[in-house]
């Protein structure tokens, strides 16, 4: 599976050589304004001088972490059997992948990706499992409702989005075999950064 | 500053179709969807059952609106209101049918419930901003059988996943966002136990969900929305 489409493909062939990230950005809204129209991003270059200070960088080191938590969550699975085995290999992947292009992002913005923490998490067979499952599937819509809104750059909002709505389909489909409402409630709470570092805490070592 | 309930609801329902009827690239794009020479008139009957147009559009929005954000925004919401509304109809119209019992009748009184307060809360959303919320479509829905009906509310719910991922990036009030991706994910929630039930893959796309645009989403709906339509009626 390839990285996520970028709402602007232009952006893609924007070099940064040497350049601070506020150069960086601005030569982005400029590529998307051929996008765009010129109108539409010139509020946008103002926004991206006055905040060099990696807003976006670090909203998706955040998501890096959780990221790398769910997959090696499904990494580790072992004695699953039909449905949830089937599943656990596929959301795996699928978190692997979100790991992956959230550094390509990073890296694309001039920032540095976090490191990989050590997790560990409590054994007791597939039903435990299932269930934290559901508890981390849920955690991590909530992150990215929650972080959303405050990302500035539209291709990384798109990217998360992308993202996020997996994350949702997960959590619904985890919670069907834990014979629990796929969706508990009609708009998802959007989850403050505190709050999702309580709920996975106990599970990174270091 | 003026405002005529009786045609300014009919007008503001163009906003859905705004992109599509007056964008070229939505309109090229759209064409192609939709093929050949027919496409030109399909347009136009779809444009005709949603009503308005362009002129009518842009004096109701700015008689109403003042910032070209709160103009975006609500646009982007006067669609999400449309694709809500057709949902929310679906699942009404399913719930009556008698076709289900036990599990999936639950599952789709808790979706029916969710739809309809998603119509609630953009609807409110869309008078906070200072628009006239679109009218709701007159629907029509094959509802032959349980398996036809199911297959079909997987296709809304997907599409409607889509339609709000398109139009994420879009939206310029960080309020209006957080409350569409809280809907959002409930959409992809749906999409997913749907899809579950029909024997598809939870995650069709792969790790990445694709955003679909207006133009995209619009011709998948109209086949579901009948010739006329009728204002609110509070």
């Amino acid at each position: 599976m390839s990285e996520p489409e970028l709402a602007a493909p232009e952006l893609a062939s924007v070099e940064v050589h040497g350049v601070t990230r506020g150069a960086f950005i601005v030569r982005g809204v400029l590529a998307a304004s051929a996008v765009y129209g010129v109108g539409t991003v010139a509020p946008f270059v103002g926004e991206a001088l006055a905040r060099d200070g990696g807003a976006d960088v670090d909203i998706l080191n955040f998501a890096l972490t959780l990221e790398y938590l769910e997959a090696d969550f499904y990494q580790r699975a072992s004695g699953l059997s039909g449905e949830a085995a089937s599943l656990a290999k596929r959301f795996g992947d699928e978190e692997a992948q979100h790991a992956d292009a959230l550094r390509a992002t990073i890296g694309k913005l001039g920032g540095t990706p976090v490191r990989k923490p050590t997790f560990s998490f409590p054994g007791g067979g597939q039903r435990a499992f299932l269930k934290l499952a559901q508890t981390l599937e849920d955690t991590g819509v909530g992150a990215y409702n929650g972080a959303a809104p405050k990302i500035r750059s539209k291709e990384v909002l798109a990217a998360a989005g992308g993202i996020v709505q997996v994350e949702g389909r997960h959590a619904a489909a985890i919670r069907l075999l834990n014979g629990a409402p796929p969706a508990p409630l009609a708009f998802d709470k959007a989850l403050d950064r505190a709050t999702v570092l309580g709920a996975v805490k106990p599970f990174i070592k270091s | 500053m003026q405002d005529n309930r009786g045609t300014s609801a009919r007008e503001r329902q163009a906003s859905a179709l705004d992109e599509l009827a007056h964008d070229t690239a939505s309109r090229q794009r759209f064409l192609k969807v939709m093929g050949g020479a027919g496409a030109a008139g399909a347009l136009g009957t779809l444009l005709a059952a949603c009503g308005g147009t362009r002129s009518t559009q842009a004096g109701t929005t700015q008689a109403t609106t003042s910032s070209p954000s709160a103009r975006s925004d609500l646009k982007i919401l006067q669609y999400a209101l449309t694709l809500e509304h057709v949902e929310a109809d679906f699942y009404s119209k399913v719930l009556g049918s008698g076709l289900f019992k036990g599990k999936a009748l639950d599952l789709l009184k808790t979706i029916n419930q969710h739809e309809h307060d998603h119509v609630q809360t953009v609807t409110a959303t869309i008078k906070k901003l200072g628009g006239a919320p679109a009218a709701k479509p007159n629907t029509r829905f094959p509802l032959t059988d349980a398996r036809t009906v199911l297959n079909l509310a997987s296709v809304f719910e997907n599409l409607g996943a889509a339609a709000y991922l398109g139009q994420a990036p879009k939206i310029k009030s960080p309020e209006v966002l957080a409350a569409a991706l809280s809907i959002h994910t409930v959409e992809a929630r749906h999409a997913a136990a749907l899809n579950t039930m029909v024997h598809k893959p939870v995650t069709p796309e792969g790790a990445f969900a694709k955003p679909a645009s207006m133009a995209d989403v619009l011709p998948k709906v109209k086949p579901f929305i009948a010739g006329t339509t009728v204002p609110r009626g509070d």
